[in-house]
């Protein structure tokens, strides 16, 4: 177990006439080492959501447990420590890029822990490598010389620096190229795999959730309204389409070859899958009808 | 903590208030101003409270929320209370050294607050009764026929309803960087005064980026939609006075003949009250 959330209700703006509860009744408990991806649509409280996680936010109501312990329990030390153990990456994180140098603004996060020279360095060099940018060619590079794309990697690079157990990403793909996507998901899950890190992945799009992640949450109106793996979300369509969001096109065509060929099975979301699954059924396992 | 000013904030409301004509508004806020320094004894200030009470009440605004406005001027009200109640003569109540404490000087501060605060509630009912672009057509007809400013009344008021368009805009856009940076621990609420203005660099700057990524942006969107300047330009609203602003008219001529009236009424001060007693 690394975050759970009890019974937590935030209201913004509480008694003042543009009072809004953005989030009701939230329950959940992811564990380590999992994926989980959260989606939704724009004002369902995701954002919300996952700003409670490091002690952003301050629920108005309930409580978040991280390792068991209520993070709002100790005063201030303990959630720069909180902070730490669970990396935020907003959305469009290149906006809050300030220093003169990658190298430096990267630096920034373990700086503000406390950590010896020496340290960061390493540290610095080994997030914007994990990133899949080259240290020694951009490392002494202003920020603002750069890509979109790889700004946008270098602010994720800050936040990796810290050494976080929990990566929490809010729309990391927002505004990019499909192949800048691809490859910050790539990323993503390589980041999951190798480092064991529990990675919690806000996104908008089916296609990549359903990919990626172990788990999917789907919020809507500051609610959850399911949390479990993706193929028996995926499997929830009318659920799904209820709220305004869609499973993957695939699944889709799945369900319309299941009109005609009952036994393919409905309950995939990869394209790959997909692809084996089709052949089996429709093609009778390789014969290629094109 | 950028929530409680409320100056520049629209409150939204059905009221008699809010259905006067901008310029209106404006051109008698002025002359509430100008009312306010004229008053000089305590039968002036409970007419102008009674009255800015009575306004408060018809603009259907919760009171709180009007007084929220003060808030973030407490410290220069506090400031010219001691400045005053410590360096107006008269006659001492306590004294040590070159710091004293006088009757005169504790009305004096009292009366000048009250002032202050009236000033800045009188003020805000403006903003909080007109929407932003009201305010800002009603600056324009107000400054048109000014000579010199007059021929960039236009120009000017276009910036000020843009520069108000933007201040939620850029108060979010704080809030969101502080996160960011409060979650890659940054930490801006301890440490002396050096190391918090240090703290502010990884807010401002990429503030300031922002701020001109927007600019650039707008301007380039208005272009594309054939912006260039006000020459030649007609509105789709035309500005008109209608039967409630003349009242509004009236009742602050009323409010004048009152206010200055009262100047020339013998009232005792607060001092003379409690010393006959």
């Amino acid at each position: 177990m690394s975050i759970q959330v009890i019974n937590l209700e935030h209201i913004y703006s509480k008694g003042s006439p543009f009072e809004y509860k953005a989030l009701t009744n939230i329950n959940l408990t992811t564990i380590k080492g999992e994926f989980v991806g959260l989606i939704g649509h724009t004002g369902s409280g995701k954002s919300t959501l996952i700003q409670h996680f490091n002690g952003l936010l301050k629920p108005t109501s309930g409580t978040i447990l991280y390792d068991g312990i209520d993070i709002f329990a100790n005063k201030k030390k303990s959630l720069k420590d909180l902070r730490r153990k669970v990396g935020l990456v907003f959305q469009y994180p290149e906006y809050q890029l300030f220093e003169e140098t990658v190298a430096k603004d990267v630096a920034y996060g373990p700086g503000n822990l406390g950590y010896d020279q020496e340290k960061i360095e390493s540290l610095v060099r080994e997030s914007i490598e994990l990133v899949g940018l080259d240290y020694d060619e951009i490392a002494e590079k202003s920020p603002f010389e750069l890509s979109g794309g790889q700004m946008r990697r270098v602010a994720i690079a800050g936040v990796l620096a810290m050494e976080p157990e929990v990566l929490i990403l809010d729309e990391p793909t927002a505004g990019l190229d499909p192949r800048g996507r691809d490859e910050i998901l790539g990323q993503i899950k390589n980041l999951h795999k190798k480092r064991k890190m529990t990675v919690i992945l806000v996104s908008h799009s089916m296609e990549d959730i359903g990919r990626l992640v172990d788990k999917i949450i789907v919020m809507a109106k500051g609610e959850i309204v399911v949390y479990d793996t993706p193929a028996k979300v995926f499997s929830q369509v009318k659920k799904l389409e209820a709220i305004g969001l869609a499973v993957p096109e695939v699944t889709y065509l799945l369900h319309r070859l299941k009109e005609t060929y009952p036994e393919i099975r409905d309950d995939i979301y990869t394209m790959e899958e997909a692809v084996v699954e089709i052949e089996r059924v429709v093609f009778k396992g390789g014969q290629h009808v094109h | 903590m950028f929530t409680d000013i409320t100056i520049g904030q629209y409150y939204p409301t059905d009221s008699i208030i809010h259905r006067l004509d901008p310029r209106t508004k404006i051109i008698l806020t002025f002359v509430y101003i100008f009312l306010l320094f004229t008053i000089n004894n305590i039968l002036g200030y409970a007419i102008a409270f009674i009255f800015l009470m009575t306004l408060i009440a018809l603009t259907k605004i919760p009171f709180w929320y009007v007084m929220k406005g003060v808030k973030p001027l407490l410290a220069i009200i506090l400031f010219t209370v001691i400045i005053n109640v410590m360096m107006t003569p008269g006659t001492p109540i306590w004294q040590w050294g070159i710091l004293k404490i006088s009757y005169e000087g504790m009305e004096y501060a009292f009366l000048m607050s009250t002032r202050l605060i009236m000033l800045v509630i009188g003020t805000s009912l403006m903003t909080l009764t007109t929407s932003p672009i009201d305010l800002t057509e009603g600056i324009e007809y107000s400054i048109k026929w000014m000579p010199f400013v007059g021929k960039y009344a236009h120009e000017l008021s276009m910036m000020m309803s843009i520069a108000l368009r933007f201040i939620p805009t850029l108060m979010e856009e704080t809030d969101r960087i502080m996160k960011a940076q409060k979650a890659r621990g940054a930490d801006f609420e301890s440490g002396n005064l050096i190391q918090r203005a240090k703290a502010l660099i990884p807010i401002l700057v990429p503030l300031f980026i922002s701020g001109f990524r927007r600019a650039d942006e707008l301007a380039t969107a208005m272009e594309a939609r054939c912006y260039r300047g006000g020459e030649g330009r007609t509105r789709m609203h035309v500005l008109a006075y209608k039967r409630n602003d003349r009242v509004a008219f009236v009742i602050f001529s009323l409010l004048a003949v009152l206010l200055i009236g009262s100047r020339f009424t013998k009232i005792p001060t607060i001092v003379e009250l409690l010393k006959g007693l």
